[in-house]
């Protein structure tokens, strides 16, 4: 993995190729000190939010995903993954912006404290 | 004296009875300010806060806990600053110095008091109801309390109990019976009226109901009195006039009940056959005694159903408080609509014609068990019965009670023929009109809800409990709710469909997918949901039905599966996994536990346990170790993580024990190598026992196996004793233990056929019938146990040891970890 920092203060930060992500599942990445959990969507498109359950510290990326939520294996609350709000009730995930680069590398970005 | 030291100046109020109709005017009476206007005090009989008497026979039948019936908890009584006596008895009242007497020596002073005493079970007159010592013969019951249910529920389930009699065929007697059966007893009632409940419906009806309730596997002997009970120290059998003793274990006195007066007669209260008031419920000739409940006549008659006593609590409360003193209770109106052992019954007046000049409309379908009569007098309602179908209950209600013009073509009163409509009778019904009875919501009340948000159905039943009592009002409560709403009503998708996600049942949704040739999650998604909406919650359901449907057949994807079955380990609070090895019938090996020994060695595992499915558990494994661990272990998965199969528990048997008749250690070990891995609706656990003693605990497993003297095996289904506890049922009992192994695997393949998502057999079993089961299963009733056990066979044949894949991941980074900066473990290390 490398890290550049933009002009802005972002931080880009290259997670490897894609294929470490079987479609439809989500693996978990530390990024700056932080975990984040990579999600790859069945349709094609990545999200990214914080990797650790605000509930009770629940693996997220052991979860089960959908095109909007991913649920929590371990007392199944469950996220949307766009925005990082809890759809029952849960403290609201970090969300993160995500992309390939040409190379079919997974890009993250961190936004400046 | 009040907290503050100045006396408290609030007349008292004291309440005898601490019951359905005690607390709901106590209630009224709060509603009307009744906190600032009195120091109240209430006594009950029964050491506990006030709780719904009506969900008995859920509670009886296991379908409701009894914790949560409860309608008042004791912080209610806290919360009002009510002072609650429970667990002790009124015993006499002094009515010119104003003081109740009570069990617990106290005096309490009163100034307004009310009686509400209720009833009790009767016990009619017959030989051997009590021992020589002078108490109930054990085996005998009644049915009011939560005591009385407690006590029938243990008993019932006592291994050696199977037959029990039910002594009246009333509401209660046939509550009573299909709760039991529910337990796996063989039940008989027995009615001295000619026909079942005799006190709400005439014979045709009973004639239909008979039917209905016979089954359910209930024996019904009408016609016919109890003369005695049989057995010396406890209950044996019961002697009846003119037929063959019934042997059993138990007897259910349900043969009516008679109200609670002891108290008021030793007090000098007026009282016929119940304690009498006056209209406005005051007690005869008294200034400050009312009474209230099946404790009280009212114009002669005297009310065993909760509605009136809704009707009279609120007059009562209304003249206590002086809210409004020309209230006046003018009796009700007995229409009932109830639910009775899962039959929908209706009635109201007359049972049938009483004069030339009345005109009768009779619809019967037994075969459906539904029936229907109405009775008219010049041109209005003055009676009717409905059975097994109420959609028009709303409707003839309000036609009952306020005498509208009927339809001239009659068969509208029975169906929808374009006369006043369901919705059209639901928008007409008066906002005061009692919904449902038996928690008194009326439809403002509902309409209240879904005015304030609730807008699905099973919203604005939690909001009001509506519903929530006999269940026999739901359809009316649907269709209010939908007309409060103004059809923006959302309902509960849910509630048939097999998963959330996918609008269809089981069945439907089966013969899509075999139609249509879907042989993957994603693909009945994109076929079959809305807009080809893919939803997580549903993905695990629709995996485990594929995989049963297809066998070898079947494009796994790994997403729609739950993490425990993507690594093959439960997943633990900290993240890690607990790794449990097969060991089949919990029989092992030196070489077993010397390898078990090393790999917790090597691993550093933080627990070693024995599991409750006699196996060992190694707990607090990284997922990343996962495959390590596996190849170390070299056993195959013991799927203590799956909904499937799990484990067959057996006990030692013939080779060992000295009681042993059958060798079940071996057969436990020949079922699990059968059954091992099979992905079901929800988990199945088996067990085989060498003898009755059943030492495996065969009687409470989804499968349970049970050799009987003689080389004979007794299978029972649908056993737990988890979450819910409840005996199995006896589906067959056979010669050969091979016989066991094709009856089982039927059992299992029709239960993952026909079972809901997440549906254990301890729900499948009693909601489709045993006897349905014994039919389909043993007797081959519908021709389909080839099929099955085929069915069975390709999916015993599909067999892959999942821990297979620590040589061969199915995905990138399947052990990979997902928290990947925790120190771990985070569990306990001993
Ligand atoms: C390991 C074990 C406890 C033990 O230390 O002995 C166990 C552990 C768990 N049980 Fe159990 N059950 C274990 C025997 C039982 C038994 C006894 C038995 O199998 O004979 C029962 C009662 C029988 C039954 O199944 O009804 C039992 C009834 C439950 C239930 C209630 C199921 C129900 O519907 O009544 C649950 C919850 C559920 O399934 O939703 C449950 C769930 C669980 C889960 C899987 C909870 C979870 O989802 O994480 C526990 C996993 C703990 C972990 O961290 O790994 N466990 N559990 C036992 C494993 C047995 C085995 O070798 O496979
Ligand atoms: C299993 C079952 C199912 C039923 N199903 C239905 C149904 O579906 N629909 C329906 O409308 N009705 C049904 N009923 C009837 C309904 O429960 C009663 O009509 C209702 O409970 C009567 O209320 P109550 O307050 O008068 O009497 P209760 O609810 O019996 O309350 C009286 C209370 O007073 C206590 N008490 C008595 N004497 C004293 C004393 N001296 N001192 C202190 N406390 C005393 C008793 O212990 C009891 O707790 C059912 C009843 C049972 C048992
Ligand atoms: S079930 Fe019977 S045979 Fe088996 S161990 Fe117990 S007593 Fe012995
Ligand atoms: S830890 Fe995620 S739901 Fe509890």
């Amino acid at each position: 993995m490398s890290s550049t920092e933009t002009g802005t203060g972002t931080k880009i930060h290259v997670l490897g190729p894609l294929e470490q992500i079987p479609v439809g599942e989500g693996r978990a990445f530390a990024v700056d000190g932080k975990q984040v959990a990579v999600f790859r969507l069945r349709e094609g498109s990545l999200r990214a939010v914080s990797a650790v359950c605000p509930h009770r510290g629940g693996p997220l990326a052991d979860g089960t995903i959908d095109g909007q939520v991913v649920i929590c294996p371990l007392h199944q609350h469950a996220f949307d993954l766009a925005t990082g709000c809890s759809t029952t009730g849960a403290n609201a995930l970090q969300t993160y912006r995500v992309r390939l680069d040409r190379e079919q590398n997974l890009v993250l970005e961190t936004a400046p404290v | 004296m009040s907290r503050s030291g100045v006396p408290d100046a609030r007349p008292r109020l004291v309440v005898i009875g601490n019951g359905m109709a005690g607390a709901r005017a106590v209630e009224e009476i709060i509603a009307r300010g009744g906190t600032e206007q009195f120091r109240i005090t209430m006594f009950g009989d029964e050491p506990y806060g006030n709780y719904n008497r009506i969900m008995l026979s859920h509670v009886l039948a296991g379908d409701e806990d009894d914790g949560a019936i409860f309608l008042n908890p004791l912080s209610w009584y806290r919360d009002n600053g009510i002072t609650l006596h429970a667990g002790v008895r009124a015993e006499r009242i002094d009515r010119f110095t104003k003081h109740v007497f009570s069990s617990d020596g106290r005096v309490t002073p009163y100034d307004t008091l009310i009686i509400a005493t209720g009833s009790r079970s009767h016990m009619p007159p017959m030989e051997g109801l009590y021992t020589p010592g002078g108490s109930v013969k054990h085996g005998i019951f009644g049915f009011r309390t939560i005591d009385d249910t407690r006590k029938m529920v243990a008993y019932a389930q006592h291994e050696h109990h199977r037959h029990a009699v039910v002594i009246g065929g009333g509401l209660l007697g046939l509550e009573a019976a299909s709760g039991l059966r529910r337990h796996g007893l063989e039940v008989d009632v027995v009615h001295s009226g000619g026909h079942l409940m005799s006190a709400q419906m005439g014979p045709e009806g009973g004639a239909v109901l008979r039917r209905s309730v016979q089954g359910l596997g209930i024996g019904v002997h009408t016609g016919s009195r109890t003369t005695a009970v049989l057995g010396t120290d406890k209950v044996a059998g019961v002697r009846l006039r003119d037929r063959p003793d019934i042997e059993c274990d138990m007897v259910v006195m349900a043969a009516g009940i008679r109200p609670n007066v002891d108290l008021a007669v030793l007090s000098g209260l007026p009282v016929e056959r119940a304690i009498v008031v006056d209209d406005s419920l005051r007690v005869q000739d008294e200034d400050d005694v009312y009474a209230v409940g099946e404790c009280v006549q009212h114009r002669g008659q005297v009310y065993g159903l909760v509605a009136p006593l809704w009707e009279q609590a609120a007059v009562l409360a209304n003249h206590v408080t002086g809210a409004d003193t020309g209230a006046a209770y003018l009796g009700s109106r007995t229409a009932t609509k109830l639910k009775v052992a899962g039959v929908e019954v209706a009635s109201m007046g007359l049972q049938g014609p009483e004069l030339e000049t009345d005109e009768h409309i009779v619809f019967s379908e037994p075969s459906r068990g539904v029936f229907k009569s109405i009775v008219v007098r010049d041109n209005k309602m003055v009676g009717a019965t409905l059975l097994g179908d109420s959609r028009k209950v709303a409707f003839l209600t309000q036609a009952f009670d306020r005498g509208l013009p009927l339809p001239e073509e009659r068969l509208g009163l029975m169906f929808d023929l374009g006369t006043p409509g369901q919705e059209v009778g639901v928008a007409e019904l008066d906002d005061d009109a009692q919904v449902c009875n038996c928690n008194g919501v009326s439809k403002r009340a509902l309409a209240d809800a879904v005015k304030g948000g609730c807008t699905t159905v099973a919203g604005a039943m939690d909001a009001t409990r509506a519903g929530k009592g006999c269940g026999s009002c739901k359809l009316l409560v649907g269709q209010v709710v939908e007309w409060a709403a103004g059809g923006a009503v959302e309902d509960d998708p849910a509630a048939s469909y097999y998963v959330p996600g996918i609008p269809l049942d089981k069945q439907a949704l089966m013969a899509e997918i075999r139609k249509r040739g879907l042989r993957s999650v994603s693909a009945v998604f994109q076929a079959l949901a809305p807009g080809g909406r893919e939803d997580a919650k549903s993905k695990m359901g629709l995996a485990s039905l594929l995989k049963m449907m297809l066998a070898d057949q079947y494009i796994d994807e790994r997403d729609a599966r739950f993490i425990n079955d993507r690594v093959h380990a439960n997943v633990q609070r900290d993240g890690t996994f607990s790794v449990v090895p097969q060991m089949k019938g919990g029989v092992t090996s030196v070489q077993q536990l010397r390898r078990i020994a090393d790999v917790a060695e090597k691993h550093k595992v933080p627990l070693i346990k024995l599991t409750g499915g006699q196996r060992i558990d190694l707990l607090g494994i990284r997922k990343e170790d996962l495959p390590q661990v596996w190849a170390d272990l070299d056993m195959p998965s013991g799927y203590a993580y799956g909904k499937s199969f799990r484990t067959v528990k057996t006990c030692v048997g013939q080779d060992f024990c000295r009681y042993g008749t059958g060798d079940s250690t071996r057969l436990g070990v020949e079922l699990e190598s059968r059954f091992q891995g099979l992905e079901s609706p929800a988990k199945l656990k088996l067990a085989v026992s060498g003898c009755p003693r059943n030492c495996a605990e065969s009687l409470v497993k989804d499968v349970g196996v049970v050799a009987v003297e003689g080389g004979r095996w007794e299978i029972y289904v649908g056993g737990a004793a988890g979450a819910h506890i409840r005996k199995g049922d006896l589906l067959a009992t056979v010669d050969d233990p091979e016989d066991v192994k094709v009856l089982a695997g039927r059992f299992i393949q029709y239960y993952r056929e026909q079972a809901n998502w997440l549906e254990r057999t301890y729900a499948f079993v009693p909601r489709v019938g045993i006897d349905h089961l014994r039919a389909v299963i043993v007797d081959d009733a519908e021709g389909i146990a080839g099929r099955l056990d085929e069915a069975m066979q390709a999916s015993v044949d599909s067999y892959v040891d999942p821990w297979r894949e620590r040589d061969d991941p199915q995905t990138p980074g399947q052990f990979r970890t997902s928290l990947p900066l925790t120190v771990l473990p985070q569990v306990p290390v001993r």
